[in-house]
């Protein structure tokens, strides 16, 4: 068209002013997002799911009636979702003031980029608040000799759970070597039952499996290599003979048919093991507590058995050695106002893990990582389970962080990609190596 | 023939009589809504990527120029050709599978019965739903251990569906399809009603069958129907993701791990933006060709479309 003759009619007028106001909607998008409060409040973002979310709520609120000049508002978020939200946010300057985590590899890599404050002074200065916690805790959220996080909530070693109803159906006992598993396996088979329950296709399960693996051949040094960065560290024979049993057990169908598609957010998994199809499961002690509610009288008519994961022949390993979760973490946003650091920080002594929140966690089938609870434990409904956590968790001569948590989120990836790989049999355990060797220290 | 058919009006004597629209023309500004929208949500990201394709950044630190290193390690990577390869497969198998089908049913639905038109409705069903919640409800029908296979003790279906590669990757064209399958059927409807009856009517006429209508009327006269139908196919298929990554999130191992499931992966999950935006762009330009070379397909634009009528 001719823009020579543009003259200016009403029609025009109008159409410019829609347009106007277009623009005007679209640079409205970029500012003013959802994560920093007007000044006077702080915000918290943190995951959702039941019981969790509850109880991380009410933290909150019995901190909000106590201080009802400052608020902390929150925000939930699923896990997944959560993991790609909060790397958008803090990129962009809209974080929230404090940031629910899970330390190591992904607390770094804040830590790199500087957005979240370093609260080793802070801990320094309120020795009460940094004693009252598991010692073993704070390892995740130490980075380079500084505390980045304060560690909150419940300790979650990975747990080897099994059905007892099964085991007496079949005649077996409870494995107490890499051996026993093995000769566990046709056992089950034969009964028309799959040994092993596994969440395939969400990855780190399988995960569970080779962090096991590793330590009870090699002992916790060979992980350690890794994620210390050192050449070649997946090379190590120990990594080697782990990686080559587990895929052994794969390819002596250890794990039930289908596994390659299963999602452990559905909680699939488990029900395979509480509704029979499965003799044994390598998880969470988190999913003790959606058994019990899922699982009808599965866990309450003691049908459920859980032991820490048995010794290698032959293994150097420390059989008390544990992975899993040593908590969660809190850090605070280092962009946010001095006001929302210190009202973060009033959180962090007056209002994480009280009372009224540790008796919460219990009650859920959980391990809060205060110390002393284990006398609160004895009174519980799951006594007998919490009790062996918390025995695992505080006897573990190592407790090792899970490897897709500890490692910077580029390595986790790749581990988590040639792990699925691994148990498709689509690779030799030399070619694990040699993929994961490639980005040791990224 | 050509006694039958109405005056076929040619493209000129359009450009001559026909009055201009709105009367006294200048309606160039109408197109300013859509120009906005198009460089503020097409043209400004496209750019930003191509731009953070010659970066380094883990989407939370500083952005650090880095030349070719993204592209070099991405046009490097095994995985590129595997995932390129998963694309084309699906997209191949999905046309395959969709094209036929589609037609099919688009001519059934298009006659006038009351039971089509009832049909019709039906079929339309899947194209209501989301991509997320097909995934989900696929995702439970297949699962061997609690699915519909392992419900109805039926052995038949209790294969692992998800959980073996070439089964898996089957899988996803099957579901894909039973999406889409409904609004490509919804097209060839509504371009064969539009196909005048005096055609059949001579047809018959000259004693040709339902299958030679079918094959000399039918088909040539949704030519471009089909072009455009395959263009949607094909160029939708390359960004094929919510289905998938909900279905198999790109697995087992990285059996339907297509370009957009590798460009997210990359992206968001292993914090490389840099090699994410290289594959990005290599997903704009295969999208790009493909679009270009259908169109080729479809011949010179002038040609008319009631050949023979």
């Amino acid at each position: 068209m001719d823009l020579g003759q543009f003259s200016l009619s009403r029609r025009n007028f109008l159409g410019l002013s829609a347009a106007t106001a277009g623009a005007l909607a679209l640079s409205a998008c970029g500012s003013s997002g959802p994560g920093q409060a007007s000044s006077g409040g702080a915000t918290y973002w943190f995951l959702s799911g039941e019981p969790q979310q509850d109880i991380r709520q009410g933290a909150v609120d019995a901190f909000n009636k106590k201080n009802s000049d400052h608020q902390i508002k929150t925000t939930t978020f699923q896990n997944d979702a959560y993991k790609t939200k909060i790397k958008t946010a803090l990129g962009a300057g809209q974080g929230p003031t404090i940031i629910w985590g899970w330390g190591g590899g992904g607390l770094k890599s804040w830590v790199d980029s500087g957005q979240v404050e370093d609260l080793t002074s802070w801990f320094g200065s309120n020795g009460d608040v940094k004693d009252r916690l598991f010692p073993s805790s704070f390892g995740p959220a130490t980075i380079d000799g500084k505390i980045y996080a304060m560690p909150a909530e419940t300790v979650q070693p990975i747990v080897l759970f099994y059905n007892k109803k099964l085991f007496d159906q079949v005649g077996a006992q409870p494995p107490q070597s890499w051996g026993d598993i093995m000769a566990l396996v046709p056992k089950f088979n034969a009964a028309g039952i799959a040994p092993f329950s596994l969440a395939g296709q969400s990855r780190w399960t399988n995960m569970m499996w080779l962090e096991f693996a590793f330590d009870r051949v090699g002992g916790s040094e060979v992980f350690q290599a890794v994620f210390d960065g050192e050449a070649n560290a997946w090379s190590n024979p120990a990594a080697i003979q782990g990686l080559t049993m587990v895929q052994d057990l794969v390819k002596a169908n250890g794990f039930i048919n289908g596994f390659e598609s299963i999602v452990a957010d559905q909680n699939a998994d488990q029900a395979l093991l509480y509704t029979g199809k499965a003799a044994m499961m390598l998880h969470g002690s988190w999913t003790y507590a959606s058994m019990k509610t899922d699982g009808g009288d599965f866990v309450t008519g003691g049908n459920l058995g859980w032991m820490n994961f048995p010794a290698v022949e032959g293994g150097t390993g420390d059989p008390s050695d544990t992975v899993g979760n040593p908590g969660q973490y809190l850090s605070i946003n280092a962009k946010a106002s001095a006001e929302q650091k210190d009202l973060a920080k009033k959180f962090f002594s007056e209002g994480v893990l009280q009372d009224a929140e540790v008796k919460q966690w219990i009650d859920t089938g959980g391990v809060p990582i205060v110390n002393g609870s284990d006398e609160k434990l004895k009174s519980s409904d799951d006594a007998e389970f919490l009790t062996f956590v918390y025995d695992t968790a505080s006897k573990a001569k190592v407790f090792a962080q899970s490897w897709d948590q500890a490692l910077s989120p580029t390595a986790a990836e790749t581990l988590l990609d040639n792990i699925a790989k691994l148990f498709q049999v689509s690779i030799t355990p030399q070619q694990f190596a040699d993929n994961m060797n490639q980005v040791i220290g990224k | 023939m050509t006694a039958l058919a109405p005056p076929v009006v040619s493209p000129a004597q359009t450009k001559r009589s026909a009055p201009v629209a709105g009367g006294h023309g200048r309606v160039w500004w109408m197109v300013l809504p859509a120009l906005v929208m198009f460089i503020a949500f097409g043209m400004i990201p496209l750019l930003g990527v191509l731009g953070l394709s010659f970066t380094t950044w883990d989407t939370l630190g500083v952005i650090k120029p880095s030349g070719f290193d993204s592209w070099h390690e991405v046009l490097t990577d095994p995985g590129l050709p595997h995932a390129l390869w998963v694309t084309f497969e699906i997209m191949a198998l999905s046309w395959l599978f969709q094209t036929p089908v589609s037609i099919l049913i688009g001519v059934f639905l298009a006659g006038n019965q009351r039971y089509r038109e009832f049909l019709a409705v039906l079929y339309f069903i899947p194209l209501l739903l989301s991509a997320a919640a097909i995934a989900i409800t696929y995702k439970a029908l297949l699962d061997p251990n609690f699915g519909l296979g392992a419900g109805l003790g039926l052995g038949i279906l209790q294969q692992n569906w998800l959980g073996e590669s070439g089964l898996a990757l089957a899988t996803v064209v099957f579901v894909v399809s039973w999406q889409f399958i409904p609004f490509h059927s919804l097209i060839y409807q509504g371009a064969v009603r539009q196909i005048p009856v005096s055609m059949y009517e001579a047809a018959q006429l000259d004693g040709a069958g339902r299958m030679r209508q079918f094959f000399s009327i039918t088909l040539p006269q949704i030519k471009y129907t089909v072009i455009l139908s395959s263009t949607l196919m094909v160029v939708g298929s390359l960004t094929f993701f919510d289905l998938i990554f909900v279905l198999t999130e790109g697995g087992p191992s990285d059996a339907t791990r297509s370009l957009a499931l590798d460009m997210y992966k990359v992206g968001f999950q292993a914090n490389l933006m840099g090699p994410a935006c290289a594959i990005a762009c290599i997903l704009v330009v295969i999208g790009l060709v493909l679009a270009l070379l259908l169109r080729r397909l479809g011949g010179r634009g002038d040609e008319s479309q009631l050949e023979g009528a």
